[in-house]
């Protein structure tokens, strides 16, 4: 049993072992590098990677992948400014259309997911560009934001002890990361979700909804996106297609790196979060180091993704070796 | 019922070439009625001008990488890390050749880094090697074929704009030009490209057991391991073909341009060939395949990447048409919506 427990929560203790090891890796190599704004920027220019990584936490822990995560962050950014610029909506009308969109568009993919049996990747990665497509088809151009609200939520800053701060976002950051703990580990639909992600056809015999929790797992995401993309836009203050391009590759990395199995049926919130410092961290040593160019960012990311891959695969076939030899015992 | 259906009709509709070759031709009927001269074809300086051969050059980086990903997707796995090799190849290529005017004694001359012959070959070697690692993670580690390439993608995104440090790189060598823009008795040589690599692909398939032994990892990787296939150093191969392939591609693209560009080259390319197998004929859950198939999908996405260039909607609309054809292409691809859709037209006994 313990043995069990410590297998379950290993990955999570590697993850954030990494953490640590290479923010303290950065502390003793650069200058600064262990202050407490570095730290805390760290969640003031990840808060929208890590609210639509936990969305995907979801997916990937019900055993499926969404594609589409980037694109719909684009969007949101594209419809928020062109409400906001062009048709001059009130903020708080545009916040909850973007989240209805977001959420819509996680809804109809989940759904053709679901009923039509169709394989999560391919339904997402058109979703993907469909998104995008849709971006260009409401301006081509980076449409900049001027609106009051949003340049005043962009730039207030939360004073911490310290002199270092937060942003608005952060808070939003800290209150998904909540909120998708509780709904991951202390609801029914929690529990169903990782039941069809350690087996589909078990939950189903169960008597489990699989699939309305799937078709809600797609939802959730797209709604976490959407979320996502309104923070991104309190970040940048603009909309425009090529915002978020490739994010959806940094959510699933995110996730990874926090200990999910890509399988499906295990894996932690908790540990996405951490899997999002990680990305930050790397980012912010290399920028610190100065001379390495931007680019090595994503082949870092690429080479970690690689290397907790095969961490999965190792566990996975070690796990399976075991209970092919004491499955009676184990289902007892 | 339906018994009165002519043999004729059945027989035409259950060939599985008879559904895209339809769709190109409504495409063309299409751009018969509303596009002005889209069929005129004049000879220029010896050479065949007009849309039609337009098209079918710009189609030929497309056909390239779906005759590799015909091979992929028919033994059940999924490439989407092609756009990325497309990236890596053309970055390589243009870093490799360069080319620089200098002037020796009065007269101009192109001088390469290395010839161009080793640039291309070594540029189609670490083409390989990329797909080489994706059938290695595949095949050996064991890993889903989506999150295999997936890595891809991000490391190779990332080393492609390494190469090119971001920008653009121009090429200044003439003779590499011939590749993308080039013209043999009349016709454009990239076509002469696609067709040499698709008799290549279409013998070893089809007149050895390599196409059967692939059909049978897609159909059932277990029984076809049973039955003695080498499944293992098969995927690992068919891999490498498809990052070969889209290395060619980006052979293409990059000499089209005459520039290399490694944050956007092959942007969105894995969509449009995934497309392309699809609209062929070929199923996304493995099992038979149709190169013919997937190169008549990759002429539609052109002409239909043409259509709304010339008819005047924004080309922006391009990527919204082609998700929506994905979507539906799909749908009909799936038992459940062929059955939930088509079940209400025809009688049926209820089966079990």
């Amino acid at each position: 049993m313990i043995g069990k427990i410590s297998v379950k929560y290993l990955s999570l203790l590697v993850t954030i072992g990494l953490f640590i090891l290479m923010y303290g890796f950065g502390s003793v190599m650069y200058d600064g590098f262990f202050s407490p704004q570095v730290f805390l920027n760290l969640f003031v220019d990840n808060a929208f990677l890590c609210v639509t990584a936990v969305g995907m936490t979801f997916v990937i822990v019900s055993g499926g992948i969404d594609l589409s995560v980037g694109s719909v962050i684009a969007l949101t950014t594209m419809i928020s400014a062109h409400l906001l610029e062009t048709s001059h909506w009130h903020p708080a009308a545009v916040i909850v259309l973007v989240l209805l969109v977001g959420s819509s568009f996680g809804f109809a993919m989940g759904s053709l997911i679901h009923h039509f049996q169709l394989p999560p990747f391919i339904v997402t990665l058109a979703g993907m560009f469909l998104a995008r497509g849709l971006c260009y088809i409401i301006n081509i151009n980076s449409i900049p934001i001027t609106n009051a609200f949003y340049t005043e939520v962009s730039q207030f800053r939360i004073p911490l002890p310290g002199h270092s701060f937060v942003s608005i976002n952060v808070i939003i950051f800290f209150v998904v990361v909540i909120a998708a703990i509780f709904l991951a580990h202390y609801t029914r639909f929690g529990r169903t979700v990782y039941a069809i992600g350690g087996n589909e056809q078990s939950a189903v015999l169960m008597g489990l909804p699989v699939g309305r929790t799937k078709v809600l797992v797609y939802t959730i995401n797209g709604f976490c996106s959407a979320l996502a993309g309104v923070v991104f836009t309190f970040y940048m203050l603009s909309g425009y297609g090529l915002h978020a391009v490739g994010m959806e590759m940094d959510a699933i990395a995110s996730v990874v790196i926090g200990g999910t199995l890509l399988s499906g049926g295990v894996g932690y919130v908790l540990g996405t979060m951490f899997g999002v410092l990680i990305l930050g961290t790397i980012q912010t040593l290399i920028i610190f180091q100065g001379t390495l160019s931007s680019w090595w960012t994503k082949i870092a990311i690429g080479i970690l993704l690689f290397l907790f891959c095969l961490l999965q695969r190792l566990f996975e076939t070690g796990k399976g070796l075991k209970t092919q030899g004491t499955t009676g015992e184990q289902k007892a | 019922m339906t018994n009165a259906t002519p043999t004729l009709f059945r027989r035409l509709t259950s060939t599985k070439l008879f559904w895209p070759l339809l769709a190109l031709a409504l495409l063309l009927a299409f751009n018969l009625v509303f596009t002005k001269g889209f069929f005129h074809i004049e000879i220029k300086d010896g050479h065949l001008y007009g849309s039609l051969i337009d098209i079918l050059n710009r189609a030929a980086p497309l056909m390239l990488i779906a005759i590799g990903l015909t091979l992929v997707i028919a033994a059940s796995g999924i490439d989407i890390s092609v756009g990325a090799v497309v990236a890596i190849s053309g970055a390589l290529v243009a870093m490799l050749i360069g080319g620089t005017l200098v002037l020796k004694g009065g007269v101009q001359e192109y001088v390469t880094l290395l010839p161009m012959s080793v640039a291309i070959l070594v540029t189609l070697a670490v083409s390989t090697a990329a797909g080489l690692w994706n059938g290695f993670l595949v095949s050996r580690i064991g890993m889903q074929p989506i999150v295999a390439t997936l890595i891809l993608i991000v490391a190779g995104r990332g080393a492609a704009q390494l190469i090119t440090n971001g920008q653009i790189i121009t090429i200044y060598y003439k003779p590499y030009f011939f590749i993308g823009n080039g013209f043999l008795l009349g016709i454009p040589f990239s076509l002469y490209i696609v067709l040499l690599l698709l008799l290549i692909t279409l013998f070893l398939t089809r007149r050895t057991a390599l196409g059967l032994f692939i059909e049978s990892i897609g159909i059932n990787p277990k029984a076809s391991r049973m039955a003695g296939i080498n499944a293992k150093n098969l995927l690992l191969g068919v891999y490498a073909f498809c990052s070969f392939c889209a290395g060619i591609a980006g052979l293409v693209v990059c000499s089209n341009l005459k520039s290399a560009d490694g944050n956007n080259a092959g942007m969105y390319f894995e969509l449009d060939a995934i497309l392309a197998v699809v609209l062929g004929g070929t199923s996304m859950t493995g099992g038979k395949f149709y190169l013919i198939g997937s190169m008549v999908g990759a002429l539609i996405i052109q002409t239909l990447t043409t259509t709304i260039y010339s008819i005047g909607v924004p080309p922006e609309i391009t990527l919204v048409v082609k998700s929506v054809v994905v979507f539906l292409v799909m749908m009909f691809q799936s038992e459940t919506f062929r059955r939930t859709v088509f079940g209400k037209f025809t009688k049926q006994v209820v089966q079990s």
